[in-house]
């Protein structure tokens, strides 16, 4: 009985996340639903005039996407925080760095890849012009990952407190805003017709930035919080 | 897993704990050998689950002392850390824990042997607390760990189940592993406990 390598590790927690999701569908599809009910009432709110509607719609669809990410965020750890497996994660002999990343990764494919792969649906509702429909989706799959990263930094300072949810918001909504004006505008420019690949480039190089530096503070806040 | 005589899998050196502006233990020193079974007594709030985690290493900040760990270790808490929408099954091969890659026999093997036979498969919301606590402890049967700090593994465990775990607890310190226990109640065993209370420190 030998320990498992470590990739085989973080495989065998991502498959444990993915399963423990899949078996509470709620969870996938609150965020998903989360997005068709708000783009739903921008027409309400803005009138609907198509054109009207073609201008805000990168700005809008990255906005909700945001948001549906913050939502979902606030409950990365918590459930294992509960019930004590977090101690045990924290006590295992493998690299905290890589086991956090598999966390992510899960959670990034339950919310940002789902939210990506639906958004050209909801950009037709929205009257996005059709050439920036590629764009929106590359800028939210690069996006949404850098989001997951920055919510689980907010999520393990806060999973100890028993109404984090607020906190998380104001913790780590600064660090959303750079996603959030590059992947807008990197849609903006598509759609103008301008090149969008230098926006695409910064969310990029924002995302291997916070692959090599987020681990790190979610895993000392994770220490803090299970310490706490 | 047979350690060398006279190197403690643990150390555990002058320390003390303040909890809240109560002193919980103070200067408490222990070395812990292989074969040894040490019994952790004290009332409750004695700071019993606190020591613990402070030999986990789970606590690393708030006391004074120093705390040496030369072996891999094995920490039950008060929590079973098992999810109550995976199988038990699923609750082990899974685990966070990252301690083996076990086999499907292997699994089946440990939990038959607490009592789980037939539960396998059913989701883990199913079992009762009882149940979730025999999951948490078939890792004992899986462990390769020498050192094991359990924190009142008895609880919710029926008689026959108190019986069977003390005569693992006994095999597994016969072996050369070492075990750091909670518990109110005397351990039942033809094996020498070491027993330390948090008030008074070593017991003879």
């Amino acid at each position: 009985m030998s320990a498992p390598g470590t990739l085989s590790f973080c495989y065998r927690l991502l498959r444990r996340q993915l399963v423990l999701a899949v078996r509470r569908p709620v969870e996938i599809g609150n965020p998903l639903l989360f997005f068709a009910m708000v783009v739903a009432l921008f027409p309400l709110g803005l009138g609907p005039a198509p054109d009207r509607l073609a201008d805000f719609a990168p700005g809008i669809l990255w906005i909700i996407a945001l948001l549906s990410n913050l939502l979902t965020s606030d409950a990365v750890f918590r459930s294992d925080f509960e019930d004590g497996s977090l101690e045990q994660l924290l006590l295992s002999p493998q690299p905290l760095f890589m086991s956090v990343l598999a966390y992510i990764t899960a959670h990034w494919l339950i919310t940002g890849l789902l939210l990506a792969l639906v958004s050209p649906l909801f950009a037709v509702m929205l009257n996005l012009p059709a050439q920036g429909t590629g764009t929106l989706l590359a800028s939210l799959l690069l996006g949404t990952a850098v989001l997951s990263l920055v919510g689980c930094i907010g999520a393990a300072l806060t999973v100890g407190l028993k109404r984090g949810g607020m906190l998380i918001s104001l913790l780590i909504l600064p660090f959303y805003m750079p996603v959030l004006i590059f992947g807008s505008a990197a849609v903006q420019a598509a759609v103008r017709g301008a090149p969008a690949g230098p926006y695409l480039a910064i969310i990029g190089a924002l995302l291997c930035l916070a692959i090599a530096l987020a681990p790190l503070a979610i895993a000392a806040g994770l220490r803090i919080s299970v310490d706490a | 897993m047979a350690a060398a005589g006279n190197t403690p899998l643990l150390a555990v050196d002058d320390l003390s704990l303040e909890r809240g502006g109560r002193q919980l233990f103070q200067d408490l020193s222990f070395a812990v050998h292989p074969g040894h079974l040490l019994q952790v007594e004290g009332p409750n709030g004695a700071g019993k689950t606190s020591l613990l985690r402070i030999i986990a290493g789970l606590s690393r900040y708030g006391f004074r002392g120093r705390v040496t760990r030369r072996s891999p270790l094995l920490f039950l808490g008060h929590h079973p850390a098992v999810k109550g929408l995976l199988t038990p099954r699923e609750n082990l091969a899974w685990h966070v824990s990252g301690e083996a890659q076990l086999s499907e026999d292997q699994i089946s093997d440990a939990l038959e042997r607490v009592g789980l036979y037939g539960y396998e498969d059913v989701p883990s919301h199913t079992l009762s607390a009882g149940q979730h606590r025999r999951v948490n402890l078939a890792r004992l049967y899986l462990s390769s760990s020498p050192l094991w700090l359990l924190d009142e593994p008895f609880t919710a465990i029926d008689k026959g189940g108190v019986v069977e775990l003390q005569e693992l607890l006994v095999q597994h310190v016969e072996r050369g592993g070492a075990v750091v226990m909670t518990s109110h109640q005397a351990l039942q065993v033809a094996y020498t406990v070491t027993r330390l209370d948090l008030l008074r420190g070593l017991l003879e």
